[in-house]
């Protein structure tokens, strides 16, 4: 599976993901990047990615920290005059990224990403506070010092319960993750 | 007539957005709707699962689909991610039947299937279309006269448009807060970004977007915020005083629930919508009505 993607053009493989249909319908108008708010802290801007693609630079695109500055406001989707929906094409490369073994280093999102969803498959639900002290031992303990602060102020206020409450259905869906990923991969 | 809804809490709802939770379940009496939580919900994957792994997370998603629709019941969430997420993935099913079935050999292990009949739906949109302004206007025991409110949406309670609120001017929370007799500022920036799960790992730039947000609320006379999204609620709350140490400034805006705010006015009392779990004090601002 792994071979077959990475013979087939990059183009082709992001048309086929969902959430990248829209790439061959881009102008390159600029909408979605000057409508961004986080644009000015991507390596490239969104509408340059969007070219990057068109231009097979998978290797490029797949490494770049760009797409993870993405905040899902989805004013580029909404604003978009072509339609190609850009906040699902970059999460969908963000996906794409992860499942081909790209590692960025210039921003901890993936590892706050992974955090999230290692605490839903633990938990059945996020378990906010175990979420955070997970991403902060796994990138940089010294950082939970200085939120400390704000984690008291949730925690006084009633908003951080310290223990996780495990779902019955977490069993579940984990056999359901697990079943998907066989069937998908089939 | 009483109103039945299967309801989606959303993880936030049992930590961070406590206050939420609680103020939504305490308005629902007076409002003659019934929320019934849906029995063992999991996490719906939100932007996190679906950028590790796009596919996967419609599958994380559709397992709360398929007991929702064993309800019969329109399933309503208070949460502005899940409410996108969970809508999203129900899209997606429908426009890709191969990715239907795989979900559903996937979700036959938890004697689950999913035939795409479920309607997802925010709480914001059941009290605008269901419950009506006009009716929500006749609760109204304490009257919000005189207070100047910047109504606040974030993203996800407009776009991307699931049919629903104008995503560039959005109008639902004036309205609600017209019914309640508050005052809705003009807010030009009331459905730009927080921030959101951001704050956590690129906290610089989540803290430059709600040091507009404060500003733009301030400069137009509000003496709080009210905002409907939990994630919204938690960054500028539990964040702003971190705004205020990095920009030198000293915003001290209440951002309560909309759903708190509609508990005032209905004269619910201050325990029952949570005013407790508001960081930023809120006694002062709504010292006539509480």
């Amino acid at each position: 599976m792994e071979e077959k993607r990475r013979t087939q053009p990059f183009l082709e493989e992001v048309i086929n993901v969902p959430g990248g249909e829209g790439v061959r319908l881009c102008i390159q108008c600029g909408t979605c990047t000057a409508t961004c708010p986080s644009a000015s802290r991507w390596e490239y801007t969104p509408s340059r990615i969007i070219a990057m693609i068109r231009a097979e630079m998978r290797d490029e695109v797949l490494s770049s920290s760009s797409m993870w500055h993405c905040l899902s406001c989805y004013f580029c989707t909404v604003r978009c005059p072509r339609g190609v929906k850009p906040t699902d094409l970059f999460h969908a490369l963000e996906s794409m990224a992860i499942q081909q073994g790209f590692r960025v280093t210039e921003t901890r999102t993936p590892a706050m990403y992974r955090s999230f969803v290692s605490s839903i498959k633990g938990n059945g639900r996020v378990h906010e506070f175990g979420m955070m002290l997970r991403y902060y031992l796994t990138t940089n303990p010294l950082l939970a010092l200085k939120m400390l602060p704000i984690g008291l102020k949730l925690f006084s206020h009633r908003r951080m319960p310290l223990l996780p409450r495990k779902v019955k259905g977490r069993d579940d869906l984990s056999k359901i993750v697990q079943k998907f990923r066989e069937v998908r991969g089939r | 007539m009483t109103k039945y809804y299967t309801f989606y809490p959303g993880c936030s709802a049992e930590a961070t957005a406590a206050g939420l939770f609680l103020s939504t379940q305490a308005i629902a009496k007076p409002l003659d709707m019934k929320l019934m939580e849906l029995e063992d919900w999991t996490c719906c994957g939100s932007t996190p699962y679906g950028s590790l792994d796009g596919l996967e997370s419609v599958a994380v998603a559709t397992r709360n689909l398929a007991l929702a629709e064993k309800t019969g019941f329109d399933l309503v969430t208070p949460c502005s991610s899940c409410f996108v997420t969970l809508a999203k993935a129900n899209l997606q099913l429908k426009e890709n039947p191969l990715l239907m079935s795989q979900v559903n050999e996937a979700l036959a292990v938890a004697n689950l299937e999913y035939h795409g009949d479920v309607r997802v739906r925010l709480l914001m949109e059941v009290l605008l279309n269901d419950i009506t302004p006009e009716v929500i206007a006749t609760k109204v025991k304490q009257p919000l006269s005189g207070l100047k409110v910047a109504p606040y949406y974030g993203c996800q309670e407009a776009r991307p448009n699931f049919g629903f609120d104008d995503p560039e001017d959005p109008q639902s929370l004036e309205r609600l807060l017209e019914s309640l007799g508050a005052e809705a500022v003009p807010y030009p920036l009331k459905n730009h970004c927080c921030g959101g799960a951001l704050v956590i790992s690129e906290e610089d730039l989540a803290l430059d977007l709600m040091r507009k947000l404060l500003a733009n609320a301030v400069e137009n006379g509000a003496q709080c915020l009210a905002t409907p999204c939990p994630l919204c609620q938690t960054n500028l709350d539990a964040y702003q005083s971190r705004v205020n140490s990095k920009f030198k400034t000293n915003y001290s805006l209440p951002v309560l629930f909309i759903t708190q705010l509609m508990g005032i006015a209905f004269g619910l009392n201050n325990q029952e919508l949570g005013l407790k779990t508001n960081i930023v004090p809120v006694d002062t601002v709504l010292a006539n009505y509480i």
